[in-house]
């Protein structure tokens, strides 16, 4: 089990938020081995590279073990400019921390728009059910961007 | 295909309850027999609908445990899991069973032991349903019900309150339920001023966790008048299964739940009615706004007007379409896996005239049962044999 680490926020250039993208333009978040209408993957969109705006948010009280509580939760859609026409590209994350050493999450509301933000560690692994070694644990929060 | 009816039903008191899954499950079993008038030996085919026993307590292989305790040896047996939809896919697997000729006699029983881990545990075990990308963000079933109620109330201009009633209504008709968890009314503003667990949605939005179980027996029709009389039992008249995605937010519109629409489709379809033709409804009120989707994905309101119709006291026991007189998950209790069996129970006691108290006018009813947020649907359609 490992020890959470404090204030994992932080800009990591490094790290890609990956989307698939498949034979015909339709792009999915996270990737599919097999994409819609059976197409296969022939690409990879990293979507901090797209406009991201909110269509709903909440604030869970009632937190599994491992998770912050509270947990503000978002789902995002990214614009994937006007020669998309498949299903949109969403996400669902973390609203990320503010910076003022308050450990408050941000405010957002539906319409919002947010940027992608790398944290090492969302939920403490090894705490839930889930195997530690089964999936990733690190990821992208969002946070409003000025407008 | 054979014609399936249903002729022996039972169901364990939900809540909080001394015994674990194999004595609840038992419990249910046996009773459903007796109702049938058979014995366990006399089944082909025999199903537990479960989703976790591994995971709540440990306790693996449950469908032989059961058939060792009802003593129904040989009986082929399975255990059907599809998270909270396991009881209504245990009634697929039944219904095809018999259908398809390879059973002439079915006993279903779904049932969980729930209430001996704490709530975040337990939160958890269901949480784990969901994809990688949305388990290491801390999601839960409650934080879906709380961003897709937020996006239905903005997207539908529905007012907070409409949930809220949702809730006051399934409460109220929990209290003629003898078998619920909750039998006791709850006002409006107890409800809206309950704290808050996914914003926008509070405590009473929310079912409770429940231990609990539920049976049905099930037989082809042309026989069904050997076992009871002629009277006194349902058909299965039609029934579909269907998926939506795993990944709750790749769905084109977060307030439709294509599972719903697709296996409403095709239970409407082998049934040859439509959504103005059934009489009640049982919906997997898991958390209210649930109700508002589900009713509107099976076509018994257009999109967005959910809210209007329990507004307006159509849902209500003496409304144009009663929707969970049994008090539904929310005041019933939702123990996973039994969840659904006991769904089709209540349809059975009211196309059958046996609901008591609870008893509308119904010649056909309907339940659909849904698991993880949407991922998975049986609904199922049934008419009383009178």
């Amino acid at each position: 089990m490992s020890e959470p680490e404090s204030d994992t926020t932080e800009r990591n250039d490094e790290q890609t938020f990956e989307a698939a993208e498949y034979a015909g333009g339709v792009v999915s978040y996270p990737p599919h081995p097999i994409g819609p209408g059976g197409t296969e993957r022939v690409g990879t969109v990293d979507l901090r590279e797209h406009e991201a705006r909110v269509i709903t948010w909440t604030t869970s009280t009632a937190t599994p073990p491992g998770v912050r509580e509270p947990n503000t939760l978002a789902i995002v859609e990214f614009a994937m400019g006007d020669d998309y026409d498949g299903p949109p590209v969403r996400a669902l994350g973390q609203i990320a921390e503010q910076e003022d050493g308050s450990a408050d999450q941000f405010d957002v509301a539906i319409g919002d728009r947010v940027e992608p933000v790398y944290a090492d560690e969302l939920r403490e692994p090894g705490i839930g059910i889930r195997e530690p070694a089964s999936q990733s644990w690190d990821g992208f929060r969002f946070r409003p961007v000025d407008e | 295909m054979e014609r399936v009816a249903i002729i022996g039903v039972s169901m364990t008191r939900f809540g909080q309850r001394d015994a674990w899954v194999r004595e609840l499950l038992a419990e249910a079993g046996a009773a459903a027999l007796t109702d049938a008038g058979i014995d366990g030996d006399d089944l082909d085919h025999l199903y537990v609908s479960n989703m976790a026993s591994g995971e709540f307590e440990g306790q693996t292989g449950v469908p032989n445990a059961l058939a060792h305790d009802l003593d129904a040896m040989p009986a082929y047996t399975a255990r059907i899991d599809q998270t909270s939809s396991s009881g209504g896919a245990g009634v697929y697997a039944a219904w095809q069973s018999v259908a398809s000729g390879a059973s002439d006699l079915t006993l279903l029983v779904g049932g969980e032991k729930m209430t001996h881990r704490t709530t975040s545990e337990a939160t958890d075990v269901i949480a784990s349903l969901t994809h990688p990308v949305e388990y290491k963000h801390g999601v839960t079933l409650p934080s879906f019900a709380g961003l897709t109620a937020r996006r239905y109330l903005d997207e539908y201009d529905a007012p907070r309150e409409s949930l809220g009633k949702v809730a006051v209504k399934n409460h109220a008709n929990g209290v003629d339920n003898p078998h619920a968890q909750f039998q006791k009314e709850v006002d409006l503003d107890t409800v809206l001023n309950s704290p808050v667990v996914a914003d926008p949605l509070r405590l009473y939005d929310f079912c409770p966790i429940t231990d609990g179980s539920a049976a049905l027996v099930f037989c082809p029709e042309s026989v069904a008048a050997d076992y009871v009389p002629d009277d006194e039992y349902a058909v299965i008249s039609g029934i579909g299964g269907a998926t939506d995605t795993h990944v709750v937010h790749e769905r084109v519109d977060p307030t439709t739940m294509g599972g719903v629409v697709d296996s409403a489709e095709i239970a409407y379809e082998m049934a040859g009615i439509g959504p103005d033709d059934i009489d009640v409804a049982e919906l997997h009120d898991m958390f209210t706004i649930l109700e508002f989707l589900q009713s509107e994905d099976l076509g018994f309101f257009e999109k967005g007007e959910g809210w209007k119709a329990v507004e307006a006291g159509v849902t209500d026991r003496d409304g144009d379409l009663p929707i969970n007189t049994s008090g539904g998950l929310k005041s019933k209790g939702h123990p996973l896996g039994a969840s659904g069996v006991a769904q089709v129970y209540e349809i059975f006691k009211q196309v059958t005239g046996d609901a008591g108290p609870r008893q509308v006018e119904a010649e056909t009813g309907l339940a659909c049962n849904v698991g993880g947020f949407g991922n998975c649907v049986t609904t199922a359609i049934l008419e009383g044999s009178k």
